[in-house]
């Protein structure tokens, strides 16, 4: 059962990949399926379930992109 | 209102603390260290606050930021100073914002040396730093002059938001005068400055001063809006003293200390039935091209008199517009022209007593 | 569900222009939250510099005042002076700070003018295409080090919270880094920190970030995080080195 919930505003990502490096539990990934609208491959996160809410993606996020829940 | 002796430097921060100067942020440096600690002394006792910055660069700067908050401020130096606060006289005229230069004039080029001169003309009438932009520049012939040109300077400063330059040279620094402090003329309509940066309090957006338009059509947009306020100096600031104009037949123009020297020699000639006529900018920006227009049909020719190397003489050619013969005559490195000295030249050009 | 995390009303809605991975967005966040937090943000007039940062004033929602290369200082004092119950900060780079501004952010330590400095140090010059700076390390290539930098020619790498540390008048003077979610977070303990030193009136605050400069440095900006750890750190070490009160 997933203790957090992330957001991503992928319009606003620049591709940078730091989040997918700070992760605990290694679900932040780049959507390489996709282009967002600057030119990037937007952050992304495919197994929510597993999110803690610790909120390092967004800490080291340069660009604002993450919005961090936590139940 | 009783008259008051005063040097020079020191009349400057009285002015300038009558007419509403609250910061100074200055530099040592001669001949104008009187009025630096002057308004170290004075200030403090006025409400204001005085700041010796570590040099004449961080001194204009503190201006910049002073004039962003929206201060009445100013700042004083002497040429070689002035040569450095170029880039922050620039950068305030960009963000058009209003503060009063005092610059103290000494010889130069480089460090020259610390006797008066006028060779700065070029420098403070021609912008100084980078860029399209003038300052209103005041060039008084005497401390009575001087005092009475301070509160304009603030108020043209905040009217134009623009800064506004009082050029001295070091004999203006340094002499004494009896000076009477008058009421203010309020030349001016002055509004607020809800530019300024006061801290938005979370009521407004916030307010940001800059110069900086990395977009062309904007820059250039910026531009012509500074070029309307300074049309709208050339029409309304120009300030100029005539004298001995009739039946002229060679006019000087003279500005500043010079001129007094150059009224002797007139008053001298004139005695030799020599007509000599004097055109005195007291703005040397805008310059008093129409004062040109007063010149007698008498008039054989023109001479710029500056302590300098000839600079001024640049702006009478351009004014008389090819109708006169332009000459020059100037002392430099500190060395003050004598009334001797004119009357020699004038004679020159003229062809002795008559 | 409870918010923990989202973009603070301390910035404005503009997208910054930073390349992707430079940890000026970070810090920017860092001082915008520390201002929010303190409430402090309707009172706040920072002071912008030369150099990537140069447009922060579109990008910090309060009062902003340009700068000229190094001067933020002095602009800062004057507002400051002008207006002594604000909070006045300046944010340069290590070019603006460390090379043409030296006097100026000297002088303010040495004034104890009550303002506070972020010094983001990612040791070249970003803005202008990646040229030494006085805080390139040793051997590291810059467009104007084209073999990397040497102590013979161009002397050490400047330390400056060091240096301003012993300046009486700098109360407030630690070096934090954000290449770590860990370090991030003691950043902004920092900052908060050097933020409240201004607002108790103990004097200058200032706190050096080092950064990365991926674009410049030619790597990606997870190498460029790691290029940070290995080179940066052990020669600019992480610490406080001054705050109110004590003696080190």
């Amino acid at each position: 059962m997933a203790k957090g919930k992330v957001t991503f505003n992928q319009d606003t990502c620049k591709g940078c990949g730091l989040c997918t490096t700070v992760c605990p539990v290694n679900i932040v990934k780049m959507d390489t399926s996709k282009i967002n609208a600057k030119g990037f491959h937007p952050s992304t996160v495919f197994e929510m379930d597993k999110c803690i809410g610790c909120a390092n993606c967004a800490t080291i996020c340069p660009d604002y992109v993450i919005t961090v829940e936590r139940f | 209102m009783a008259k008051v002796l005063m040097k020079g430097n020191e009349a400057i921060g009285a002015a300038a603390i009558k007419a509403g100067c609250k910061y100074f942020f200055g530099y040592p440096i001669t001949p104008q260290n009187e009025l630096p600690e002057y308004m170290s002394r004075e200030l403090p006792k006025n409400d204001g606050v005085f700041l010796q910055a570590e040099s004449e660069v961080s001194a204009i700067n503190m201006v910049y930021g002073a004039a962003g908050a929206g201060a009445r401020v100013m700042t004083s130096s002497s040429s070689p100073g002035i040569a450095l606060k170029q880039e922050g006289i620039t950068y305030i005229a960009g963000a058009e914002l209003p503060c009063v230069i005092v610059n103290i004039v000494r010889g130069g080029p480089g460090l020259g040396g610390i006797q008066p001169a006028q060779s700065d003309y070029n420098q403070v009438t021609r912008g100084g730093g980078n860029g399209d932009y003038k300052l209103l520049v005041f060039a008084p012939a005497n401390l009575q002059e001087m005092v009475d040109l301070m509160q304009d300077a603030f108020d043209a400063a905040d009217y134009y938001r623009n800064p506004v330059m009082m050029v001295g040279d070091g004999m203006i620094g340094q002499m004494m005068e009896p000076i009477e402090f008058k009421s203010p003329s309020k030349r001016y309509e002055l509004k607020d400055k809800p530019w300024a940066t006061t801290g938005t309090k979370g009521q407004r957006k916030p307010n940001i001063i800059n110069s900086l338009a990395l977009d062309p059509a904007e820059l250039e947009k910026h531009n012509e809006r500074l070029q309307v306020k300074y049309n709208e100096m050339k029409e309304k600031e120009v300030r100029y003293e005539v004298y001995n104009m009739e039946n002229a037949e060679i006019v000087l123009v003279a500005y500043g200390t010079t001129s007094r020297i150059v009224k002797n020699a007139i008053n001298e000639l004139k005695e030799q039935n020599i007509n000599v006529g004097l055109i005195r900018p007291i703005t040397l920006w805008p310059f008093p091209e129409k004062a040109f227009d007063e010149i007698p049909t008498t008039c054989k020719s023109l001479m710029s008199v500056e302590m300098s190397m000839g600079q001024m003489v640049d702006d009478v050619k351009i004014a008389s517009n090819g109708r006169w013969p332009v000459h020059f005559y100037g002392r430099s490195g500190g060395m003050v022209p004598t009334p001797e000295g004119v009357i020699e030249k004038v004679k020159e050009l003229v062809g002795g007593a008559k | 569900m409870a918010i923990v995390f989202q973009k603070t009303k301390g910035l404005t809605d503009k997208q910054t222009h930073y390349c992707p991975g430079c940890t000026h967005g970070i810090i920017h966040r860092l001082v915008a939250e520390v201002l929010e937090e303190l409430d402090v943000l309707g009172e706040s007039i920072g002071v912008a510099p030369v150099g990537c940062s140069v447009l922060a004033y579109d990008y910090f929602n309060c009062d902003m005042h340009e700068a000229s290369h190094g001067r933020a200082p002095a602009v800062a004092t004057g507002i400051k002076r002008v207006h002594p119950d604000k909070v006045v900060f300046t944010y340069q780079g290590d070019g603006d700070l460390a090379s043409i501004g030296t006097a100026e952010i000297v002088h303010v330590a040495h004034r104890g003018e009550k303002i506070t400095t972020i010094f983001v140090n990612n040791a070249i010059y970003g803005m202008t295409g990646g040229q030494m700076a006085p805080t390139t390390l040793i051997g590291q290539r810059a467009t104007t080090a084209p073999l990397g930098r040497t102590v013979e020619h161009s002397g050490m790498p400047l330390r400056v919270s060091e240096m301003l540390a012993t300046i009486d008048g700098a109360a407030f003077v630690e070096r934090v880094s954000v290449d770590t979610p860990a370090n991030i977070r003691k950043a902004k303990k920092a900052i908060k920190e050097a933020f409240q030193c201004q607002l108790e009136g103990k004097g200058f605050s200032i706190v050096e970030v080092l950064s990365t400069c991926p674009t410049n440095w030619g790597m990606t900006p997870i190498d460029a995080i790691k290029w940070l750890q290995d080179n940066m750190i052990p020669y600019y070490p992480i610490g406080n080195f001054r705050r109110p009160g004590e003696v080190k």
